[in-house]
């Protein structure tokens, strides 16, 4: 190989390298379990395989490891085991592995490991599963799913009502909400339906004619992790006359917050409470406790009465809720504890929600109560699509 | 550093892979020190997961078969003096024919298993076509046409798979017939891995590279065209035929691989389908010096740490990154060509070409 082509090709591969790093993001370092003096508080023996993204997501994967972190707290458990899987294959590996190692509960996260989970849960039939966001109808499996359709059309009968209310700042005379997604997948059409449907609510039941502007971020799931592309997009949504923007696009949505900031209009967050991203800019953030049901699951096989098949986790059980509308959420006040926020950022969260008009939370609460008792039907696209 | 060559030359040319290997390794070391890892227990667990049994050994063999492809994409057409760097998106269209085609029902496996193949490569090969042409025509550097196919194919085959082929609810395309299976071992052997016989087909396919190359009058014009365009069709060799035909063939082989991973490892077209083979092929071929052989010793160095990362990160719990960073290192290394040469006071290549 000549010198010069070969400088050249070391060149392109090397920024092919770059490329590849940059999508990865930063790990922090992974403190492994140890096996210590406190393993008498308990013999179960927990191990979760994570999701793309990995520990450190501020979001999903975290939030799993939250409702571990609960457990081991609380004593149930003494230690537990992650593994960060680099690509789907390895997912599968991941949790034989674990299953091998003798652990009583295998967790897996993410509808991506769907094919991981049935597969290795059938070899070790006398392991319990748990697979999260996904269906896996093995007489060893709990499949942990949230109603992310209710959360959503709660935040869609929001924005519906709220962008209709002129003369608050930063709302505008239009009649345009909209909708950020990450990856164009199932599951976030999920929270697009639910979201549509509570905007339609709306628009029946108050005779207003609120459009939804919809958009995805990407095909694939670095979509997840685009904040440039999300702000771009969001951007777009603001200057078509939408004021209120849900997403549902992981750490995509960060850019929604910039570009909420940016122009003066509002966000709302998803997953995680999120409304301390950019204070003052994001109403509410429809949160999903993964952490709720994956402790759940550990209490269940820690005191024997662990049940396989479908766990739904909506509005009734506290698995899908907002952040409260009235004052600041507890994590919120955590953050602020922690140093990671001011009192002046909590002062402006707690003041955007203060702007809400009391009537909308009352719709808000009434709506809410009437999903649970069953008077409203939420729409779920999985359930349709299938 | 063709099929003949003397035995100084040989160990010229192994030894500079092998040193920049050693020394990456060495730099691993002092990473994975330096990151607050053991790293006896590290390189163990590498190992222990890449060859510690007959199940890690098949899945070495796994993860290496698609880089074997990927790896002669690249070499092929760099015998041609060309830098194909669109193997990626090469595979992702070979790879989604392949579990399109594979879905046809009622074929007897004797016509679907070999069309499928078939069709994977055509896939392929089409899919370089257009920066074949535009090279050989009209000179657009295939570097640049390459890379921009990649993202092309991205978006086409997310198209593809997402919008017209998944199954309702899911993000992947339904199963392919069993007519269209490549066989896996574990049918015979009592291990998990989904190692097939596209494993074997990538050992022969690396031979019939290099036959194709060094021992028929179709490689000899196609490697004097790498050589020197000029003088090729100075002797009545056609540069643009040559250059084309290459790509083609490069193409194709990029194509087979995607159909391996369809057929033999998931049955279908999913998310995350490939992890990047596309671009570790480059770096299998310039590890392997774009030799057949080199190529099958680099891609089993690449299929073993990218086997052995995940036992890294469960057994020592060290984070996958770390692995990349010795890939990158290694490469790091090759490249750093005349610094080895330098350190081993070898000569250093003139432009004597190929």
């Amino acid at each position: 190989m000549s010198k010069r082509n070969l400088i050249f090709l070391s060149l392109i591969l090397a920024l092919t390298l770059l490329v590849g790093c940059a999508g990865g993001g930063e790990q922090p370092p992974q403190d492994t379990p140890q096996e210590d003096g406190q393993k008498a508080a308990s013999d179960l023996k927990v191990g979760i395989v994570l999701s793309s993204g990995g520990k450190g997501d501020k979001s999903f994967n975290d939030s799993s490891l939250r409702g571990l972190d609960r457990a081991k707290e609380e004593g149930l458990i003494a230690e537990y085991k992650y593994i960060e899987p680099k690509e789907v294959a390895a997912a599968e590996k991941g949790l034989r592995f674990l299953a091998q190692q003798g652990y009583d509960l295998v967790i897996g996260v993410g509808f991506m490991q769907k094919d991981a989970v049935d597969t290795v849960s059938k070899e070790f039939a006398d392991t319990k599963f748990a697979i999260i966001d996904d269906v896996v109808d093995n007489p060893n499996v709990a499949s942990l799913t949230f109603k992310e359709h209710e959360g959503s059309f709660l935040a869609g009968a929001l924005a519906a009502l709220l962008t209709t209310h002129e003369e608050i700042e930063g709302i505008n005379a239009e009649e345009v909400v909209g909708f950020l997604g990450g990856m164009d997948s199932p599951l976030i059409h999920k929270f697009e339906l639910g979201y549509t449907s509570g905007v339609d609510y709306i628009n029946e039941t108050e005779g207003t004619d609120v459009k939804v502007k919809i958009n995805y971020t990407g095909s694939d799931p670095s979509a997840f992790n685009d904040p440039a592309k999300g702000k771009e997009i969001a951007l777009a949504q603001y200057n078509a006359g939408a004021d209120i923007i849900y997403h549902a696009s992981g750490g995509t949505g960060i850019g929604l917050f910039e570009a909420a900031a940016q122009t003066g209009n509002y966000a709302i967050g998803v997953d995680s409470d999120q409304d301390w991203n950019q204070p003052g800019y994001i109403l509410t953030s429809v949160l999903k406790k993964v952490d709720n049901a994956v402790f759940a699951t550990v209490k269940a096989v820690k005191e024997g009465n662990f049940e396989a098949g479908l766990k739904e986790y909506g509005l009734e059980e506290k698995g899908v809720a907002l952040t409260p509308l009235t004052e600041a959420g507890v994590t919120v006040k955590a953050a602020q504890e922690a140093g990671d926020i001011t009192a002046e950022d909590v002062a402006k969260i707690e003041g955007l929600k203060a702007k809400i008009p009391a009537e909308i939370k009352d719709k808000i609460e009434d709506i809410k109560s009437k999903i649970i008792a069953g008077e409203i039907e939420v729409p779920n696209y999985l359930e349709q699509a299938q | 550093m063709a099929g003949d060559m003397n035995s100084k030359e040989l160990l010229k040319e192994i030894s500079i892979p092998l040193l920049a290997i050693l020394s990456s390794f060495i730099i691993g070391t002092l990473i994975v020190i330096a990151s607050g890892y053991d790293p006896i227990a590290t390189y163990g667990a590498l190992l222990q997961g890449a060859f510690g049994g007959l199940n890690s050994i098949a899945d070495t063999l796994l993860a290496a078969t698609p880089l074997i492809f990927t790896g002669l994409t690249v070499a092929f057409a760099y015998r041609c003096g060309l830098f194909n760097i669109g193997g990626e998106g090469q595979l992702l269209v070979g790879g989604l024919t392949a579990a399109w085609i594979g879905t046809f029902k009622g074929v007897p496996m004797i016509i679907h298993l070999p069309l499928t193949l078939l069709a994977a490569m055509v896939a392929g090969a089409l899919w370089v076509a257009i920066p074949a042409i535009l090279k050989a025509k009209l000179g657009v550097h295939e570097v640049i046409t390459t890379i921009m196919f990649n993202y092309i194919s991205y978006s086409l085959v997310a198209y593809f798979s997402l919008k017209v082929l998944a199954k309702p609810g899911s993000i992947q395309t339904p199963d392919i017939e069993p007519s269209a299976y490549l066989w896996r071992f574990s049918n015979v052997l009592d291990m998990y891995s989904y190692l097939n016989i596209g494993f074997l087909i990538g050992l022969i396919v690396l031979f019939v590279i290099y036959y194709l190359l060094w021992k028929t009058t179709i490689g000899y014009e196609i490697r004097a065209v790498g050589i020197s365009p000029d003088a090729a069709e100075y002797g009545g060799i056609s540069a643009a035929r040559n250059i084309i035909l290459a790509m083609l063939i490069s193409g194709a082989l990029a194509g087979l691989g995607g159909a391996e991973r369809a057929m033999g490892l998931f049955h279908n077209y999913r998310n995350g389908f490939s992890a990047e083979y596309g671009f570790t092929g480059i770096a299998v071929a310039l590890l392997g010096r774009n030799h057949p052989l080199g190529i099958f010793l680099a891609a089993l160095l690449f299929g073993a740490l990218s086997n052995g990362q995940d036992y890294m990160n469960m057994l020592a719990g060290v984070p996958v990154d770390l692995v990349t960073i010795l890939q990158a290192v290694i490469i790091l290394f090759v490249a750093a060509d005349l610094l080895f040469r330098r350190v081993l006071a070898l000569k250093p290549e003139g432009r004597k070409g190929e």
